[in-house]
């Protein structure tokens, strides 16, 4: 079970926090605008990353806050957190 | 420390003799005091405190256990530890409302006054009756773990708390020092129990004895405590029995110890065949002696010591068969000293019985002798404990000295030390912990020191000369008496089936042989296997193999661990309303929604479900019917963009939404599928009221944060989770108007004053404001009268005094949800899935074309603008009585059933079933495709026995119109 420190409560058990797939995949800004395969990527297509990877999670049972988390998807080890808006920080 | 140690079991005094004939008259870390009587397979045995049930069986001249499970071949004891493969019990409960305990291996059941148990063939059985003991757990951070307390445990334990780090100590024994408990040199006692005190006097230290370590991810360990197993009848009754420990470390120092491995040859499984660092332990620390006789039979250094203290124990040793051809000198002239023969370069090829229970009587050797004996003391090799190293990803590579697997490299947080890490000789052991006990002490930001540690001379032991299968006659295709696991049963033979059938991979062969399966993991055949696997594929090393994984728990764990506390009614939680009271003095019967408990119907005197599900119909459609409503999620939506917020998630348009009006909105997912509906109140510019389903307030609170926070961070909007808050009675039908003007008399109610979907504040009869909607689920006039929780009962009462003058009638969900369904109303996640989209529902009325909202997008895409998708229709049984089952499927008129021409193409499936008491017939809706395009047709529900047959209608049932909403 990861130990998540959520940038506005400190660390807490995983069983707090729910999981929201990648990180930095913004809604378009114009969705009707796009074609069906560009709308299609955004819909089901995100990278399946071996290693660090950004991702959203949210402190369902604390503060209900949307934060973003960089794992390393081999060894599950917590490389960053920080908040959302904010940019991705460089992680060995 | 664990509080409940064995020697506050209730004994039974007595000093007579004991009655144990291979007892010896001295030494062991038993009692001798105290004498405990336990009964095994029906037959009673004595002990001491500190026995196990296997080394009290060896006392009272019992080696012999249940026989093998499937060639029902006579097995013993071969071990001292959690490795036993063969000797597993059934151990009754130790006091009443204990259930028993089924796979428990007799080296690890300590002996209590009063132990009941049976030897087992390989497979237990569960307890049919309810375990009434408790089990707890617990949550702790510390600074360090150390896991094990053996030699290089202790040391890195002392280590590491020197300087005011918190440790915690984990030990699966009952008492600390681990390997040392098996040594005959006083000093190392001496010290393990200078090491116990210190590490009590220190405030930081906590041990754990009688505790497991058996997961590992990351710095997250999983301890199980036994803290009353041992205890019998005597175990107090406000302890729990085990506690689970959840264990957050910043640094684990890990010194597991190693499991000795078997050898395999000819009839390698009679009782009296052991390993002998397990003989060792029986004489040491238990002061019992397996056998009079022994040959040892050995591929390193470390069986020379067993044979030195057989000898001292007073047993003949007929000599130590090396499979190295020239054993270090030191070694050979040491046990020569005692008269002990070494026979270097040889190697026991197979046994014979001493007498008809199949206990060893004698060995042969590949140079053609023959010795008498009752004991094989063999060693194979040490497999270092790297289970917990590698659940925690470290990895492994082929230590050719020591033939085993070890540790590869360190991980960061995570050091394994001592002979887990493949070290051998004590003194390096000691020293390896001594190390990592500072170094993890200063990883965790606290100074460390090396403690004292014991004299012990360094020994640079000579390299393992392993034989991992001694041939016998014929081809190995054929060695079915060459036991690779003893409690599987499976040999050589399976072995060589696998490799034939063209298996290589040491997975796939574990899972075709069960070689490695059964409780005790492979313990001591995993590695083993691999060495005769290698024979058979011809290769150099079965470390070419690898392992295979090694998961957790690393030792059995129970489900009532697991569950701790929360079993029957801590389960999971029960919500209720404040009218919950009223609903069970009035007879209703439940339904689980989510975690709530709905009224699913009243039953009046002898009704079923259906008559009282038909009058609670009737009732609402021709009189007057109440409902608690509250189970409904609310969400308080506050914000200058609150209005800008739900445009955008809803499919039509709320931003224009009047001030004290209601309006029904669809929330869709961004693949454009149904997610939600419900009705939301604009009770300010700025201030919303949300309703959303049941089943899925939470995950609808969820959804608009996510946009809110992740999207829309711009917009000024707020949500609060008011579910509980409120209290909601549904008053529906006809005559509901006048109970609503009664119950507040303030109010106009009038259709022209109180418009359907808008919105009023009153002050009820009883004194307490409410809010009251005129929404309608049912298609009949209806009020939603809502009241804070604390007055949610006394206004249900106040309301159903009010409606008695009109025979009011309260009715539960199944009543709801027949309304619904004559209506057309669907109800998400019952009539949906996720793959259906408003226009799926025939609901394109509140698909806004004016403004985006999260979804639309994809509602124009190829496939889900399709003409031909699944729609939401009604049915009609042709036979007005037959009621369709919900979920079943549908296939077309005419559509051959049968096995021979398959598959059969199904259209769809019945989403909602009723018996309806307004059409006095049966009808159902269902998700059929292209079902707009089929109103008319008929269609099939094949059920097995018999088929039912339905014409597909428009899925609106009464009042098409909708002239009833009104009243």
């Amino acid at each position: 079970m990861l130990l998540i420190s959520c940038p506005w409560c400190g660390p807490r058990e995983e069983t707090e926090f729910h999981y929201g797939g990648q990180a930095h995949v913004a809604y378009p800004a114009n969705p009707l605008e796009l074609d069906d395969a560009t709308w299609a990527e955004y819909l089901f297509v995100r990278d399946n990353t071996k290693g660090p990877y950004a991702e959203r999670w949210v402190h369902s049972a604390g503060c209900r806050r949307w934060f973003n988390v960089v794992r390393d998807t081999v060894t599950s080890e917590i490389l960053a957190v920080y908040r959302t808006g904010e940019q991705r920080p460089v992680t060995a | 420390m664990s509080e409940f140690t064995s020697e506050s079991s209730a004994p039974s005094a007595a000093s007579a003799p004991t009655g144990q004939p291979n007892r010896l008259p001295t030494g062991g870390r038993i009692d001798r005091s105290v004498t405990l009587r336990a009964t095994v397979d029906g037959v009673e045995l004595t002990g001491h405190p500190g026995d196990t049930v296997a080394s009290a069986l060896i006392a009272n001249g019992r080696l012999e256990v249940a026989p093998s499970i499937y060639r029902r071949r006579p097995r013993g004891i071969v071990a001292a530890g959690v490795e036993e493969p063969n000797a597993l019990l059934q151990l009754a409960g130790g006091r009443p409302g204990d259930s028993a305990e089924p796979m428990l291996p007799a080296t690890v059941v300590e002996l209590f006054d009063g132990l009941s148990a049976e030897t087992l063939s390989g497979v237990g059985r569960l307890d049919p009756g309810t375990d009434e003991a408790r089990h707890d757990k617990k949550f702790v951070h510390t600074d360090v773990l150390v896991v094990g307390a053996g030699p290089a445990g202790l040391a890195a334990a002392l280590a590491a708390s020197a300087g005011g780090a918190r440790v915690l100590l984990v030990d699966e024994q009952p008492e600390l020092g681990g390997q040392l408990l098996a040594e005959r040199n006083p000093a190392l006692a001496d010290w393990v129990a200078g090491a116990a005190a210190e590490l009590a006097a220190r405030p930081e230290v906590r041990v754990l004895r009688r505790s497991t370590a058996f997961s590992v991810a990351a710095n997250y360990v999983l301890v199980a405590e036994r803290r009353t197993d041992h205890l019998g009848a005597a175990a107090p009754a406000e302890v729990s029995r085990q506690r689970l420990w959840h264990v957050r470390a910043k640094r684990i120092v890990l010194a597991a110890g190693a499991h000795e491995r078997p050898m395999v040859f000819a009839d390698n499984d009679r009782p009296g065949i052991m390993l002998a660092g397990a003989v060792r332990t029986y004489l040491n620390r238990y002061g019992v002696l397996p056998g009079r006789r022994a040959v040892l039979l050995t591929t390193n250094d470390s069986a020379y010591d067993t044979a030195l203290d057989l000898r001292a124990a007073g047993a003949e040793v007929a000599a130590l068969v090396d499979t190295r051809p020239e054993p270090p000198a030191e070694l050979v002239e040491r046990v020569g000293a005692a008269g002990i023969e070494v026979i270097a370069g040889a190697v026991v090829t197979g046994t014979g019985a001493r007498d008809g229970a199949g206990r060893i009587g004698r060995v042969r050797l590949d140079n053609g002798r023959e010795l008498g004996c009752d004991l094989l003391a063999s060693s194979g090799g040490w497999n270092p404990v790297v289970h917990l190293f590698s659940q925690a990803r470290g990895t492994l590579r082929w230590e050719d000295e020591r033939a085993a697997f070890v540790p590869a490299a360190q991980l960061d947080a995570l050091r394994v030390v001592g002979a887990a890490n493949g070290t051998a000789d004590l003194a390096a052991c000691l020293a390896e912990g001594a190390d990592a006990g500072v170094e993890a002490a200063a990883g965790s930001g606290y100074p460390g020191a090396r403690p004292e540690l014991p004299a012990v001379p360094v020994r640079h032991p000579a390299p393992d000369r392993p034989v991992w299968l001694v041939p016998g006659e014929g081809e190995p295709g054929g060695w079915r008496d060459h036991f690779v696991d003893l409690q599987r049963d499976a040999t050589v033979a399976d072995v060589w089936r696998a490799t034939g059938a063209g298996m290589r991979s040491v997975e796939h062969i574990k899972r075709y042989t069960t070689i490695g399966t059964g409780q005790d993991q492979g313990r001591t055949s995993g590695v083993v296997a691999n060495g005769v696997i290698a024979a058979a594929l011809g290769l150099a090393s079965p470390g070419e193999l690898g392992t295979t994984t090694f998961r957790a728990p690393y030792t059995p764990v129970s489900f009532a661990l697991m569950a701790g506390r929360n079993r029957g009614e801590l389960h999971d939680p029960v919500r209720t309303t404040a009218v919950h009271p009223w609903h069970v003095a009035a007879g209703a019967e439940f339904e689980n929604v989510g975690q709530w408990k709905r009224p699913w119907y009243y039953p009046r005197d002898g009704e079923d479900l259906h008559a009282a599900v038909l009058r609670e119909c009737r009732a609402a459609r021709t009189g007057v019917g109440m409902m608690d409503a509250t189970t409904l999620g609310k969400i308080d939506i506050r914000g200058r963009d609150a209005g800008e917020f739900l445009n955008r998630i809803y499919t039509n348009a709320f931003a224009k939404l009047k001030v004290g009006s209601a309006r029904y909105g669809v929330m869709c997912k961004a693949d454009g599928m149904v997610f939600d509906d419900g009705v939301t109140i604009r009770l300010a510019e700025d201030h919303f009221y949300l309703t959303t389903t049941t089943g899925n307030a939470a995950a609808v609170l969820d959804w608009l944060e996510e946009w809110s926070q992740t999207e829309w961070p711009e917009l000024d909007v707020t949500f609060t989770s008011v579910t509980e808050q409120w209290v909601t009675i549904a008053v529906v039908g006809p005559q509901s108007r006048a109970v609503v003007s009664a119950v507040a008399p303030e109010l106009a109610c009038s259709a022209e004053e109180f418009p359907f979907m808008t919105v009023r504040d009153a002050v009820l009869s009883n004194g307490v404001p409410a809010r009251i909607a005129r929404v309608s689920f049912s298609g009949e006039l209806a009020y939603e009268i809502n009241v804070a929780s604390w007055h949610g009962l006394s206004t249900w009462e106040t309301v159903f005094a009010a409606g008695q003058p009109y025979g009011i009638t309260p009715y539960g969900t199944e009543t709801m949800h027949v309304l619904r369904a004559e209506k057309g109303f669907p109800i998400v996640g019952q009539d949906t899935d996720g793959t259906v989209t408003p226009e799926d529902l025939g609901m394109s009325w509140i698909v806004s074309t004016r403004k985006d909202f999260v979804g639309r997008r994809s509602l124009a895409r190829p496939d889900t603008v399709r003409t031909d998708r699944k729609h939401l229709v009604g049915l009609l049984p042709v036979d007005p009585g037959a009621l369709l089952p919900e979920g079943v499927q549908l296939v077309a008129e005419g559509v051959p059933i049968t096995p021979e021409v398959g598959p059969v193409p199904m259209l769809g499936h019945v989403t909602s079933s009723y018996h309806s008491a307004a059409l006095e017939r049966t009808f159902a809706l269902a998700l059929i495709k292209n079902g707009r395009h089929r109103i008319g047709e008929t269609v099939l529900a094949p059920l097995g026995d018999r088929t039912i047959a339905a014409t597909v209608t428009e899925p609106v049932f009464y009042d098409k119109e909708g002239a009833r909403r009104d009243g």
